[in-house]
């Protein structure tokens, strides 16, 4: 625990004592906003719900948390920090949730600061709050989710645009699992029962339920042994990776 | 008693490279080793396989009895490893980066203040404290790598080329901590600067193409010198041909080299057979004939020569070998 705290605060850190923290919330409010205020229809659809807010997350996501998680593993690699973070007396479960976790805060408090948009439809008219506090939730989760695939891709390269890239790929893959561009190319071979479990990985179908105000366990559950399981591939491919 | 340091038939393979070949030693409390070796030798292998950073093929490592397998944890609690390079966090400074590691080691309260000040003054940094070490000089940015790995005043302290890229003084004063430091540690460090193993280690390990090829003091790896015991004379040239044949024919003497100096002296270097010492035989023959001699000099050896020696002869008995298969 201890640890995990060290690493924790560190990495933190060092999101603040570049421009890339700066840089990043900048962008990340700029974006919701043009995406709510003019992309979702916030004030056209004359409704007072933050729906055209919450619904174009997983796009955003989609770019700019690889753009976080890129450095989590891929810098410590290229500089050769792995080597003193792994000589000290840390495991690499530690290592990997530390990290993991100061990212997926960082994220958070880049979310919160979006809330000069709550305040703003609660001004205009009568929302309900318990829905978007929990679309709040749902999308912390599935920015754990996106975080967690990118922990572990940055984990296989010393290359940061590399390990950008590949996670967005798989990140939309996840996004659109429960699609036709994904299922159709498995639809031609594959049997029911294993398009049912592609289709039950989108994100995208996740997120939606949640946003409706409801939040179901299994997708709490979706999402957090979602994390579990690429934290726990980023350990493996630390482990196989880190001498190269 | 245990040694601090055990390393049993330790091999890796990197897929069909065999990058360190059944290496065995250990190293006792208060005893500094050094590792010498052609660059690609496998000595940094050796070192991140005994830091627990990559796992042996074969063999094993035990730190103060902890297993590298078995308590990889409680190993590297006992260590401070300096990796090659000295990699640290570029964005942070000095009192930020010891600080996450006092946070790792454990360190708390006073026992922490004073160890991070007492690191501080030893390895003299006070000045850079608040810069961010991307933007330190070479110089500064190893001493805050070996400053990170005595933080805790390990029992185990391993050092990847610690003086590389340091100038004279620098090299000086790391020396003359490492030196501080060995009386109840068990030392470990790397070196391509053959005078460094003599100036501070108690024993020097050779390793070339992964296999460990000698393991004594200093002194025993000097003394394998062709030049060990070597005579060399100064004296004037018009005299120094007809001594040359008068040395050739001592007892003992395997070669007299000749070689011409400035303002009509020569200098002439008398190998002696091994293990033979001719000093005695030759100040003689000096007295007797009435030479006018400038200069009379008992050579120590050369560590370069038994260096390339070593590490070369057993590129050339390899060849050899695959000749003859």
């Amino acid at each position: 625990m201890k640890n995990i705290k060290a690493i924790f605060k560190r990495e933190l850190r060092a999101y603040f004592s570049t421009p890339v923290a700066y840089v990043f919330i900048v962008i990340f409010l700029f974006l919701t906003g043009i995406f709510t205020f003019y992309i979702g229809g916030f004030y056209e659809s004359d409704q007072a719900d933050l729906t055209p807010f919450f619904s174009f997350h997983p796009w955003l996501y989609l770019f700019l948390i690889p753009a976080i998680s890129m450095r989590l593993w891929s810098e410590e690699r290229k500089t050769g920090t792995i080597e003193l973070l792994m000589t000290l007396p840390v495991s690499l479960t530690e290592a990997v949730i530390g990290k993991f976790l100061a990212a997926w805060v960082f994220t958070a408090i880049a979310l919160a600061l979006t809330f000069p948009i709550w305040i703003t439809v609660n001004y205009l008219g009568d929302p309900d709050n318990t829905v978007i506090f929990v679309s709040y939730i749902g999308s912390l989760l599935m920015a754990g989710g996106f975080l967690a695939i990118g922990s572990c891709i940055s984990a296989l390269t010393k290359n940061q645009v590399i390990a950008f890239v590949i996670s967005v790929v798989i990140c939309f893959l996840f996004i659109l699992s429960g699609f036709p561009l994904v299922l159709d190319f498995f639809s031609g071979w594959a049997p029911q029962s294993i398009l049912d479990a592609i289709s039950s990985f989108s994100f995208l179908s996740h997120f939606n339920s949640i946003m409706k105000g409801v939040i179901d366990f299994r997708d709490i559950v979706f999402f957090t042994s979602l994390i579990g399981l690429w934290l726990y591939l980023n350990t493996l491919a630390i482990d196989s990776n880190k001498a190269r | 008693m245990e040694h601090a340091i055990e390393v049993k038939n330790l091999s890796k393979q990197f897929g069909s490279l065999l990058a360190v070949d059944d290496v065995s030693f250990n190293v006792a409390r208060g005893e500094v080793l050094g590792f010498l070796g052609p660059n690609g030798a496998g000595k940094s292998t050796t070192m991140k396989m005994i830091a627990g950073f990559l796992e042996p093929t074969h063999g094993t490592v035990s730190l103060c009895g902890h297993d590298v397998l078995d308590d990889p944890i409680g190993l590297k609690k006992k260590l401070g490893y300096l990796p090659e390079g000295a990699p640290a966090y570029g964005e942070m400074t000095p009192t930020t980066f010891l600080n996450f590691i006092a946070d790792i080691r454990g360190l708390q309260g006073h026992h922490r203040q004073e160890r991070i000040k007492d690191v501080v003054e030893k390895i003299n940094i006070e000045g850079v404290m608040d810069q961010p070490i991307e933007t330190l000089s070479k110089g500064f940015k190893r001493r805050v790598g070996m400053a990170q790995a005595i933080l805790h005043d390990p029992e185990v302290l391993i050092m990847d080329e610690p003086t590389d890229g340091l100038d004279p003084n620098q090299k000086h004063e790391v020396r003359t901590l490492i030196k501080a430091m060995a009386k109840d540690k068990a030392i470990i460090i790397s070196t391509h600067i053959l005078e460094e193993v003599d100036a501070v280690c108690d024993r020097a390990i050779i390793i070339a193409k992964g296999k460990l090829l000698f393991n004594g003091t200093p002194a025993e790896l000097i003394s394998k010198s062709k030049f060990h015991n070597a005579v060399s004379l100064i004296m004037n040239t018009n005299q120094s041909s007809a001594a040359k044949q008068a040395l050739m024919n001592l007892p003992s003497v395997k070669a007299v080299e000749f070689e011409e100096q400035k303002s009509g002296m020569s200098q002439l270097l008398i190998i002696p057979e091994k293990g033979m010492s001719i000093v005695a035989t030759v100040s003689k023959l000096v007295y007797e004939k009435g030479w006018e001699v400038g200069q009379l000099r008992v050579e120590a050896g050369r560590v370069d020569e038994v260096f390339r020696d070593v590490t070369l002869g057993s590129a050339e008995k390899l060849t050899e070998k695959e000749h003859l298969s």
